[in-house]
């Protein structure tokens, strides 16, 4: 094996392959990471149907593949083949690059998002800020097209979705920052900024910051989670696209590829807040009671829960085989849906394979890729949740009015995440 | 490979070694940098050149990663790529484009403007020769890692004493916050 390989391999010390100078094993990363979330938003938008569908006691995508499982990969190839319409009266250029904008935005951010001590692109000093920054301007990719667009809706829309974004931001910002204050409570008196080291300090301190100085982390943890909603436009905050009154807001123009560049950046997005949400108030990638239950026996226990939910979901695609009607037309997709419990199954075989191989806490490679694998886990099962709640609240909320939304940023949001900001450190100093 | 790589780039400038492809990077932040300032200043559509104008304030927010600056260039992104072009472009956006494009776009004052250009160049000619002498020899070598913990303690002071410019901040964000009163009293509608 080539050195560039191995030497990161061979580190003894956990540390980002950003942090270690290993360029080929950032790009692998880079490469992993990019080819998750894409599969992610796929996995995302079926879920979103078929969630949504269910709450409306529908049935959702049933024809393209078992239950709909293939109708992301049909829509994602029938939006490719469709024409790519720009308006004649359109600004050409900043039309064909304002999805660019959003997407580079939303897929930027993930170079910082710790998965693990050591599963991130690269570690940075500023990585927060770094988030909440490059997040931010994927709004200029809103803005810029629905300026580009030449059309009213779509500059209603852009202009509703900027206002917007801007006045939550601040509520969002003030939150992070009393979450930020939290990591200083330590014996150095010295916070960070870095993502690996907020989740290492809520590791240190023994505690999760949603259930740190109760109940000041838990109300900032709320104003994030509703202002990640609204900074990504989604419902019940979707005012951007409000298609009763908008048609689609500032998308309105756009079709195939370039259209479905705008979900992608927007769920990619979703999935980024949410792992900024997990990271700084639910522990990021660490197992529920890392420091209370930390004998090696729990250590297993917990390491078996990937494969676990991969058993899990095994067993319901084959609860979903049985429950075929005993028709001929449902044969292949009988077939199909058997083939998948079975893939879920071998996944999981694999992963509870890793786990006992890798049982003992030594350094050896299972060991290793065990540990690695359980972070990602937590990480990822963290933010699924999330990702669910997403399709909840826009099953459940009704859109709220522009005016309303503003109040609510403005008058309500905003003084509440000062208070805590100002609780928080006044506790801060009074426990240190 | 070298033991210092490994324990990150911090060591590995520490220990002497000139980071990856530096001038590569420089040159390429540097000429994006001077190629969409000039965008911003010839486009005639007010909306390119914001655009033109995030794409400089981004190559310069690399500059200052080159200068381990992280959190410098944190804010540049933070500040102003996210917050103030987008307002930018909010404003120009509800401007008629079709007129303001047929307003002449360079004032005739081009002898004060080759005047004050040459006092520009003659200044960083200056500074590239004499460079060395005219300013002081003691580079301050901060690591990346603890760069907005040292900005911090300038700022805030560290250790129980008063930081260095903690009065000067103190002031700015006093002067910002009359800013911002003053902005919030001039739109409201009525009187106080």
């Amino acid at each position: 094996m080539p050195n560039f390989i191995m030497s990161y391999l061979n580190s003894k010390d956990a540390i980002t392959p950003g942090a270690a100078g290993s360029q080929f094993w950032a790009l692998v990363y880079v490469f992993i990471i990019f080819t998750g979330v894409s599969v992610a938003v796929m996995a995302m938008n079926w879920l979103e149907r078929k969630a949504l569908a269910h709450f409306q006691i529908r049935l959702g995508p049933m024809r393209v593949g078992p239950h709909g499982l293939l109708q992301p990969i049909a829509d994602a190839i029938k939006l490719m083949l469709k024409e790519d319409i720009i308006p004649a009266e359109a600004d050409q250029f900043v039309f064909w690059v304002a999805p660019l904008i959003g997407l580079l935005a939303a897929f930027t951010v993930y170079t910082v998002i710790p998965f693990g001590p050591s599963q991130a692109v690269s570690d940075m000093n500023i990585g927060i800020l770094f988030m909440l920054g490059v997040s931010s301007l994927g709004v200029l990719g809103i803005v810029v097209a629905g300026w580009a667009s030449n059309s009213h809706y779509p500059l209603i829309g852009a202009l509703r979705s900027s206002a917007q974004m801007v006045s939550y931001e601040v509520a969002m910002g003030l939150a992070v920052v009393s979450a930020i204050l939290m990591t200083s409570l330590n014996a150095t008196g010295t916070g960070t900024l870095s993502m690996i080291g907020i989740v290492q300090a809520q590791q240190q301190q023994g505690v999760w910051f949603i259930f740190k100085f109760f109940p000041l982390g838990l109300i900032a943890f709320g104003i994030f989670a509703i202002a990640m909603i609204a900074e990504t436009n989604r419902a019940p905050f979707d005012m951007a696209e409000a298609e009763s009154e908008l048609t689609a807001g500032y998308h309105t123009e756009y079709s195939g590829l370039r259209w479905s560049l705008f979900m992608l950046a927007e769920y990619a997005a979703m999935i980024a807040v949410s792992s900024i949400a997990v990271a700084l108030w639910l522990g990021g990638w660490m197992r529920p009671f890392p420091n209370l239950l930390n004998a090696p026996a729990w250590d297993f226990i917990f390491s078996l829960f990937p494969a676990l939910t991969f058993f899990g979901l095994a067993a319901i695609a084959t609860v979903g085989v049985v429950r075929m009607p005993a028709h001929s037309f449902f044969k292949i997709q009988r077939i199909g849906l058997a083939a998948f419990a079975a893939l879920l199954g071998f996944i999981a075989l694999v992963l509870l394979v890793i786990a006992i191989a890798g049982r003992s806490a030594d350094a050896s490679v299972a060991a290793r890729f065990r540990e690695g694998i359980d972070y990602v886990y937590w990480f990822v099962f963290k933010v699924a949740i999330f990702m669910y709640l997403f399709i909840w609240y826009r099953a459940t909320w009704p859109r709220y009015r522009f005016d309303q939304l503003m109040k609510i940023g403005w008058k309500v949001m905003l003084p509440i995440s000062l208070v805590v900001l100002i609780m928080t450190a006044i506790v801060g100093v009074l426990v240190s | 490979m070298n033991p210092a790589l490994n324990s990150g780039l911090n060591s590995a400038v520490n220990a002497g070694m000139a980071p990856v492809a530096t001038p590569w990077f420089f040159y390429v932040l540097a000429g994006l940098a001077v190629a969409s300032g000039l965008l911003v200043i010839t486009r005639r559509n007010a909306v390119h050149s914001a655009l033109a104008l995030i794409v400089t304030l981004l190559a310069v927010t690399g500059l200052y990663l080159m200068l381990y600056a992280p959190f410098v260039a944190a804010v540049q992104i933070f500040v102003y790529a996210g917050g103030i072009m987008l307002l930018f472009l909010f404003v120009i956006m509800l401007v008629n484009i079709e007129r303001s494009s047929k307003d002449r776009q360079f004032n005739r004052m081009w002898p004060v403007g080759l005047a004050a250009a040459c006092a520009l160049l003659a200044l960083f000619v200056t500074a590239f020769v004499k460079g060395k002498a005219l300013f002081p020899d003691r580079m301050i070598s901060l690591p990346e890692s603890s760069n907005t913990q040292q900005i911090a303690g300038m700022l805030y002071g560290e250790a129980g004493r008063m930081g260095e410019y903690t009065f000067a901040f103190e002031i700015a964000s006093l002067l910002l916050l009359v800013a911002i009163l003053g902005a919030v009293i001039m739109t409201k509608k009525k009187k106080i």
